[in-house]
């Protein structure tokens, strides 16, 4: 007896929608930004579960580039927050609220 | 019982419990650590999948390479503590919670009550050999070489910006 | 063989791997002490039985009859999570490393490893990169500043010097063409170890497993004039002794997979033409494997006594600006001798 694949499907909706929430309701950017990574893991499980069930290696490569494109994405984004942090000393994002200094 | 559903109870459970914790601690560093045993657990559901290459990938991208410059960062700037701003908009919270749940009920009912396509087989028999390394680099130096090439441009263009984003301003 | 008989072997094999772990790692200890006591012309250790012999186990006393002291501002679990994360990662690296090839016991066929894995190398890199959250988590959850910049200076350190470890096993496996360790050393047959094939990546990889094990010249993290003891200022006990314990299992781990990667592991060049038993043979293969890593852990001592230590600058100029343009250079070497050579 094998797990149907609904079940990796629902485990990853509830984590994709842990994320979304953490993003509504935290306050401090970074936090936001690592719920935005749970968020691409979330849709990166999705992937690789129809890739092992469909026997097709794509959607796994799929995920290499996620990951990638996450990688990127946190390196220029941490560099962001940390500009931001230099010339605004917070990292609550209520309080980022113009978009020149 | 078998094994595999055994695994697949503790794995989703650790990534499940672990997710939400991550989103409910007021101190940035304890939420990153939750982060990182989510990503823990995921790496265990792809090993259930088949999918070592990516199981392993994750564990050296997200938790060996993301989540260290995580911690960096939170660790050398200190954040104030947030619990005041979790406090502070209830109403807020609630809606969100809301909306959340809202969404999650609509994709379980699309997930369990819609029909499922005939291409999917619930034996995995097949995937076995799909996710080794081989098959993966065969792919990707193949069929999938121009992405391959924009994501590693993409990684220098990312390093580069990174540079000079966070580099103090000589004046 | 059954399911039962895979884990009862598989079982063993662990259990032979730990306890021989755990003893290199307390006599490593008293040979540290020995050696240093030998290159700057003291005693060392000479009371705790004939010689000193028995001085481990008298270590292993003391710090478990020491008071274990917890500072107020430290967070308890994390404070006391990091070195168990130290210890896991550095024991569970073994469970990959060949230390022989397939023998017959009982009529079963063994091989000398304890999880022959096809992705075994990755599984050791995915290792070593969890191996910067112990230092991390000890130096921010203890609450003190020196411990902090010891946490944050090895996190950089370690993570710098990945980069050309990871760029030095891909000339590797460019010659093996597996990611399996077995697969790897029996790709060296006869003289063709990649210490002899690509001596810059041979350097390179030596120069970062010493940058990853925190070992001299690379250990800043410590830095015991300057940071008065880095990442574990506030440790005492048996946390202490945890990442003392971790600090000499990775340096065992370093020396197998140097000599795994680049040293032919187990073989002995050219052994099979002497026409000796077997078994004999067998022997002296695992002979052999253990007293290459011993000459390597001799090694790290003998630097650790020899060379004063970087300045981070330094350090951080040789891990981007040397040690990586080497192991890319050394990247095209292996790419071009596969050129003409296939």
């Amino acid at each position: 007896m094998t797990i149907p694949i609904e079940y990796y499907l629902a485990l990853s909706a509830f984590m994709f929608l842990v994320g979304v929430t953490g993003v509504l309701i935290r306050r401090n950017a970074i936090v936001v930004f690592m719920s935005i990574e749970l968020m691409l893991n979330s849709a990166n499980l999705t992937l690789v579960a129809f890739s092992s069930y469909l026997g097709n290696s794509v959607g796994q490569i799929f995920v290499f580039f996620v990951m990638t494109v996450a990688a990127a994405e946190a390196a220029v984004g941490l560099a962001i927050i940390i500009a931001l942090f230099r010339n605004k000393l917070t990292l609550n994002i209520d309080e980022i609220n113009i978009l020149k200094w | 019982m078998s094994l595999e559903i055994l695994l697949f109870i503790v794995f989703s459970l650790i990534s499940v419990i672990s997710a939400i914790l991550m989103i409910t601690r007021s101190n940035a560093v304890i939420s990153a650590l939750y982060l990182i045993l989510n990503f823990a657990g995921l790496a265990g559901l792809y090993l259930l999948l088949n999918a070592q290459f990516i199981a392993v990938t994750q564990v050296i991208v997200y938790a060996g390479a993301i989540m260290v410059l995580f911690l960096f960062v939170i660790m050398l700037l200190k954040p104030e503590h947030e619990k005041k701003f979790l406090e502070a908009k209830p109403k807020l919270k609630i809606f969100a919670v809301a909306i959340a749940a809202i969404i999650f009920l609509q994709l379980i009912y699309l997930l369990f009550f819609s029909k499922p396509s005939e291409s999917l087989s619930p034996e995995m028999t097949k995937s076995i050999d799909s996710g080794t390394i081989e098959a993966i680099g065969k792919q990707l130096y193949t069929n999938y070489l121009l992405p391959f090439e924009a994501a590693g441009f993409l990684l220098l263009a990312a390093t580069v910006g990174a540079l000079i984003l966070a580099k103090k301003k000589i004046e | 063989m059954s399911l039962i008989e895979i884990l009862i072997i598989t079982l063993i094999k662990i259990l032979i791997i730990l306890t021989l772990t755990l003893l290199t790692v307390s006599y490593l200890v008293y040979f540290e002490r020995k050696i240093s006591a030998w290159a700057q012309n003291r005693l060392g250790p000479n009371r705790v039985g004939w010689e000193g012999i028995l001085q481990p186990f008298a270590d292993v006393f003391k710090l478990l009859l020491k008071e274990d002291i917890v500072p107020n501002k430290a967070n308890k679990v994390i404070h006391s999570l990091a070195p168990m994360v130290a210890l896991f990662v550095a024991f569970t690296t073994y469970a990959v490393i060949p230390i022989g090839p397939n023998v017959q016991i009982f009529g079963y066929d063994i091989s000398l490893v304890v999880a022959d894995i096809n992705i075994g190398i990755l599984y050791v890199l995915a290792l070593t990169s969890l191996g910067v959250y112990a230092i991390t988590f000890a130096g921010w959850s203890s609450g003190s500043k020196y411990s902090l910049l010891g946490g944050i200076r090895s996190s950089a350190q370690m993570i710098s010097y990945e980069i050309s470890m990871g760029f030095s096993i891909a000339g590797v496996l460019l010659l093996s063409e597996s990611l399996r360790p077995i697969a790897i050393v029996e790709s060296q047959a006869g003289w063709m170890w990649n210490a002899v094939v690509q001596p810059i990546g041979f350097i390179t990889f030596f120069v970062s497993a010493f940058a990853e094990t925190n070992r001299l010249p690379f250990d800043l993290p410590e830095a015991e004039p300057e940071l008065v003891g880095g990442f574990h200022t506030e440790y005492s006990s048996m946390k202490f002794a945890g990442f003392f314990l971790a600090e000499y299992a990775n340096m065992i781990i370093a020396s197998a997979l140097i000599t795994t990667l680049y040293l032919g592991g187990w073989q002995i060049p050219y052994i099979e033409k002497l026409g000796l038993a077997d078994w004999l043979v067998t022997v002296f293969q695992v002979g052999s494997f253990f007293i290459k890593v011993g000459m390597l852990l001799f090694f790290f001592i003998w630097i650790r006594w020899s060379i004063p230590r970087f300045r981070y600058d330094q350090l951080m100029n040789i891990g981007w600006k040397v040690m990586f343009p080497l192991s890319l250079i050394n990247l095209v070497w292996v790419a071009v001798l596969i050129m003409i050579f296939n």
